[in-house]
């Protein structure tokens, strides 16, 4: 994609660097009251990895009370507040609103060539309603906890003596957080394409978002309004979930996985995406399948509003459409093999770079390759009616989640760290943490897979001493995975102190996002883009921008 | 002015009596800015759909479940009333039309006249909509001053659904129409009251004269709200009212 953008900062030289969104204004309320798209990003960032690091505090407790079958560190009740914990803030608080919130909202007006995304004061509303019920979540902890899993099962969660009204609302919240940014990003890109920039010029990221936010609007308010009644069951004993009342809690369910079946493509779709866009700046090689790809997004996007039931086949739901989820659920996986074949494929007689982004992204495909066939497994009746809440589906949702989509992130920020921030981390430290998290995340997960076909039921505080060996197994994985995230943790904020200054275009990207000033001006674009060739066009990268420092 | 010297798109003012508009910074024209915000605006209606089709597939699962209970809590309800109340909505989304067909033409004071009798229509609905409640609470169909007490499963006993009449003493569960007959109409209450409140705000708007045939978007979107309350209470009065 070749514009009429200079590639280098027009700014005359001069003493002072030239000015950027980061050092355009300063002060709290510059950062609190933005409107500025990229700043949000940022906020998000910090945000996320909060909720992230706090997640994966509540994961090592669980890993390190299942150390001994009966449990090493906790009473049982409070052991099944720190799963839940760590079920809610890894899903609701870090993996939904991470990708969007912060890479997305950093790159996609970028990669439009737009100066902003079309609602900014809708885009802050969202982060602070994102905040807002990160709040809440937090408070029900002060209130006394929650233990009822992240899914809030009927009729356990109408009952149980816990915070469950917090941190229903605060779901909620972060609901319309979530709807609000998908909103915004469908309107962004409809209506804020730079000339030339048609669909089929879109880089794949853009797609993903876009796919995303689709489900991200149509999906959500189910969950706010399944939330909510669950709320009122609580203050009001409505009673269409209570069976003492004459409800039904699988009509609970029903409505819950109707939200987050679609919710896992919410989350993952964004990290297709990122993997999209870095194995082929990576390779230096366009996308291979291109359409195709755009396609199975969109695809992906409309068959997972469709397979909900395959999370309830133990349930009793009628054998019809026992068959349609099951049929369905296998379905969906064509569009997600286009997807990991022709990632492989951008790759084959690829330029390959090895930098921390690629080995991310390779670590990516094979754990993804793993977690996706895993799903198909899931989703044959038969075999799900024994596996069903085992730790066999506990590791193949965390080859998803885990593996999948909080690689893809990683991946995504170690890419765009130097186009953010105009500095480079250490090379050499992330590739240590890439090889940590890779291997610690398998060691964690391989035994759940074995110890979850043998019988291994999930979320109980004890087991039979027989899975002892496993379990320490997938503990001491855990720790490792952890070595891995908090040497991570410490080369980014390092690389903010030593300021070891990027590259202009740190890896001969040829998207918008590349070919504007690092880090970018206020409003992006010194002047507006136009674009005149197909996307990943490698034939126009400009190679001088690969070896001019950021000022 | 906005940054690095590029100038603000601005759409002059008809008349001295209005106010001129400023487009957003980062749209590069007029239409670009209404049919974002117009699109965007659509989204967020779709989600409010959504948000109620939780409700209404509630209902219809229910109805479904125990159509005995819906048919006689039903025939609870005062249809008269109801048939009024979707006039009043009916009679507000016309004069809501109009308000908007002002503020595109500029006449400020029709458009203020026509945003004060679609408020009237909201305070009426809501009027209206007390007194059924109320009857329900005298009824012991809905003990308002209870809902919140809770459920004592040794006696099965729901505070907040006493029927003192026993019309419902003979089909199952017979608090369940009126809990969802409360939901519903509750959220669709607190979506009136929304709604009126942005009429607010708009009439406001319009006396200083913001919204004139070059930018009228504001009240365009007041107006689809509108409709769309109007919308849900079209299904939601035969459901609760008639069907049963």
């Amino acid at each position: 994609m070749s514009t009429n953008v200079p590639v280098i900062d027009a700014h005359p030289t001069i003493s002072e660097p030239p000015k950027n969104y980061l050092n355009c204004s300063r002060g709290f309320m510059s950062w609190a009251g933005t409107l500025d798209h990229k700043r949000i990003g940022i906020m998000y960032l910090i945000g996320v990895s909060a909720a992230f690091l706090a997640g994966g505090v509540f994961a090592l407790l669980v890993r390190l009370h299942l150390w001994e079958p009966h449990g090493m560190l906790f009473t049982n009740e409070t052991y099944n507040q720190i799963f839940t914990l760590h079920g809610a803030f890894m899903v609701f608080i870090f993996v939904i609103p991470a990708i969007p919130g912060s890479l997305g909202n950093m790159v996609l007006p970028l990669m439009l060539g737009a100066k902003d995304v079309a609602l900014p004061r809708l885009n802050l509303l969202s982060f602070y309603l994102w905040c807002g019920g990160t709040l809440l979540a937090t408070l029900a902890i002060v209130l006394g906890g929650f233990d009822t899993g992240w899914t809030f099962y009927a009729p356990y969660s109408l009952y149980t003596d816990q915070a469950v009204v917090s941190i229903g609302l605060g779901i909620f919240l972060l609901g319309f957080s979530s709807i609000f940014t998908g909103l915004n990003f469908i309107v962004t890109t409809h209506k804020l394409r730079a000339p030339g920039l048609t669909w089929f010029r879109m880089p794949l990221f853009v797609w993903a978002i876009y796919a995303t936010a689709i489900l991200q609007v149509l999906a959500t308010p189910v969950l706010g309004i399944t939330v909510l009644l669950v709320a009122f069951e609580r203050l009001y004993n409505i009673g269409i979930f209570d069976p003492r009342l004459g409800g039904d809690p699988v009509l609970f369910e029903h409505f819950f996985w109707f939200y987050s079946h679609p919710a896992v493509y919410i989350m993952v779709l964004p990290a297709f995406g990122i993997i999209s866009e870095l194995v082929t700046v990576h390779s230096r090689k366009p996308l291979f399948g291109y359409k195709l790809m755009a396609f199975s997004a969109l695809a992906i996007a409309i068959i997972s509003f469709l397979v909900w039931g395959h999370h309830m086949f133990t349930s009793g739901q009628s054998t019809f459409a026992m068959f349609a989820f099951s049929f369905l659920t296998f379905f969906v996986a064509i569009p997600t093999a286009i997807k990991e074949f022709s990632w492989v494929a951008t790759i084959w007689k690829g330029s390959i770079a090895l930098n921390s982004p690629m080995l991310y992204t390779l670590a990516f495909l094979i754990i993804f390759a793993i977690g996706g066939l895993t799903g198909v497994i899931l989703g044959a009746l038969n075999v799900d009616l024994h596996l069903h809440d085992t730790y066999f589906v506990v590791a193949h949702f965390h080859y998803v989640m885990m593996g999948s989509i909080a690689l893809a992130f990683f991946a995504g920020l170690h890419h765009w760290w130097p186009k953010m921030f105009g500095i480079m981390y250490d090379e050499t430290l992330a590739k240590i943490a890439c090889a940590l998290i890779f291997i610690g995340f398998n060691a964690t997960f391989i035994p759940q897979f074995i110890m979850g076909s043998q019988g291994m039921p999930r979320r109980y505080a004890t087991y039979v001493p027989e899975f002892e060996g496993y379990h320490h197994a997938s503990t001491i994985g855990a720790v490792i995975l952890g070595s891995g995230v908090a040497l991570m943790v410490y080369y980014l904020l390092a690389s903010l102190l030593i300021r070891k200054p990027a590259m202009q275009n740190q890896w001969g990207g040829v998207t918008l996002d590349w070919l504007t000033p690092t880090p970018p001006p206020l409003e992006n674009f010194a002047t507006p883009p136009s674009v005149t060739t197909e996307v990943y066009d490698y034939s126009t990268l400009d190679y001088e921008s690969l070896r001019t420092p950021v000022r | 002015m906005s940054h690095d010297g590029h100038h603000s798109i601005v759409i002059p003012a008809p008349g001295p009596e209005f106010v001129p508009h400023t487009v957003a910074h980062h749209f590069d024209s007029p239409v670009q800015e209404f049919q974002s915000m117009k699109l965007g605006f659509w989204l967020f209606l779709a989600t409010e759909i959504l948000l109620f089709g939780g409700l209404f597939a509630a209902y219809f699962y229910f109805h479904e479940a125990f159509p005995e209970t819906f048919r006689v809590g039903g025939a609870q309800l005062d249809w008269r009333l109801g048939a009024v109340n979707t006039t009043v909505l009916l009679v507000s989304s016309w004069t809501m039309a109009m308000g908007v067909r002002c503020a595109q033409t500029s006449q400020k004071q029709k458009t203020l006249m026509f945003c004060a009798l679609t408020l009237v229509g909201a305070v009426a609905f809501m009027v209206i909509k007390f007194f059924e409640y109320k009857a329900k609470n005298d009824h012991g169909l809905v003990v308002f001053s209870e809902l919140f007490s809770g459920y004592n499963e040794a006696t099965g006993q729901l505070a907040w659904f006493k029927d003192y009449d026993g019309v419902m003493a003979n089909v199952p569960h017979g608090h369940m129409f009126f809990a969802i007959y409360l939901t519903m109409t509750a959220i669709h209450g607190l979506h009136v009251v929304i709604g009126a409140g942005l009429i607010i705000w708009i009439m406001k708007g319009t006396a200083k004269g913001r919204f004139h045939a070059g930018y009228y978007l504001p009240v365009d979107l007041v107006g689809l709200y509108w409709h769309l309350v109007d919308l849900i209470w079209i299904f939601l009065f035969p459901l609760l009212y008639l069907v049963p």
